[in-house]
């Protein structure tokens, strides 16, 4: 009973921060209301008794995941209010509209057409099971270093590949100015500092470029 | 009393994955500014991570969770590379859309 009401809560506060990113203006509300249903998310976690999911949720997701969406927004000066009239393609919000709309009705014709719940069965290995008693952080951790160590260290080269990508996009010295650099026409041009002085660095920079 | 006789069975969470799901993809369809667009994406997995550990839990197995923390780890992967490609995009061009850079050139 007390589950019961907790689910409809966190249910209805994740729909509704659902539809006010889809609806929200503005880029930082639809942020804000990204983390409110992540937090719905984590209730919906403790209901089902995962609570070290529900922990990471609100650590990664609302933690670091929602803050670096914050960050690049502010940082790039885009919160300002999208006029959410335009339309490239004409007609792309209902049609929109009606895709997700057929999406919604096959997912749930096939989740209450199969009433008998998930087919097939758990494992019988009470290290997996989750009413063995054991704490479910340590359950996630015997079963994730044992069974998924493999793909666990795929995750790590998938994150370290990840962060080398974000430098070399974000890398300040795009390759199109890295080549006026080496251009002879440019290098035979003093290059100043602001303050008019030469400046000594540049010529390191592109010294070292060319080595 | 009916409501004492409720009990949560997965079709209640599955549902409600669905809805999460299906707002997210009207969204993305939607929304026309990046970012937006990326957090529509960040609302389809949470969708599908709920179907995860209600699963998880019907069976009685801990794959669900394990299944959702390697979803977690692929957002976050996912969110840091689609936030740089957008930081490199709106420094060639401010106040880029999804339109303008369709044809994945400067």
């Amino acid at each position: 009973m007390a589950e019961f009401i907790t689910f409809f809560f966190g249910a209805a506060i994740i729909l509704a921060g659902a539809i006010g990113v889809v609806v929200a203006r503005n880029a930082v509300h639809s942020a804000l209301f990204l983390i409110q249903t992540l937090l719905g998310v984590a209730v919906i976690f403790v209901v089902q008794d995962a609570h070290f999911l529900a922990a990471v949720q609100i650590v990664v997701y609302a933690g670091a995941i929602v803050i670096l969406f914050l960050f690049v927004i502010m940082l790039l000066g885009v919160d300002k209010a999208e006029d959410l009239g335009v339309e490239p393609i004409a007609g792309q919000k209902p049609l929109a509209v009606v895709v997700g709309a057929s999406l919604l009705a096959t997912a749930i014709t096939v989740v209450l057409v199969a009433t008998d719940g998930a087919t097939g069965v758990g494992s019988s290995d009470p290290e997996r099971q989750l009413d063995s008693g054991i704490l479910d952080i340590e359950r996630i951790g015997r079963v994730l270093f044992t069974e998924y160590a493999v793909a666990f260290q795929l995750t790590a080269a998938l994150l370290t590949i990840g962060v080398i990508g974000a430098v070399v996009l974000t890398r300040s010295q795009s390759p199109a100015d890295r080549l006026d650099d080496l251009d002879p026409a440019s290098m035979d041009l003093p290059s100043l500092a602001p303050d008019g002085a030469n400046d000594e660095h540049h010529d390191d920079t592109v010294e070292e470029d060319a080595s | 009393m009916i409501l004492a006789e409720l009990a949560l069975t997965p079709p209640y969470y599955l549902v409600l994955s669905a809805l999460m799901f299906a707002i997210g993809a009207t969204g993305l369809l939607i929304r026309r500014n990046p970012l937006v667009m990326f957090m529509c994406v960040e609302l389809m997995l949470n969708g599908v991570n709920v179907s995860f550990v209600a699963f998880g839990a019907d069976l009685n197995d801990v794959g669900g969770q394990i299944s959702v923390f390697f979803v977690l780890v692929v957002a976050a992967v996912e969110v840091v590379v689609g936030l740089a490609l957008v930081v490199a995009i709106n420094r060639r061009r401010a106040d880029a859309t999804a339109d303008d850079v369709s044809l994945l050139r400067g």
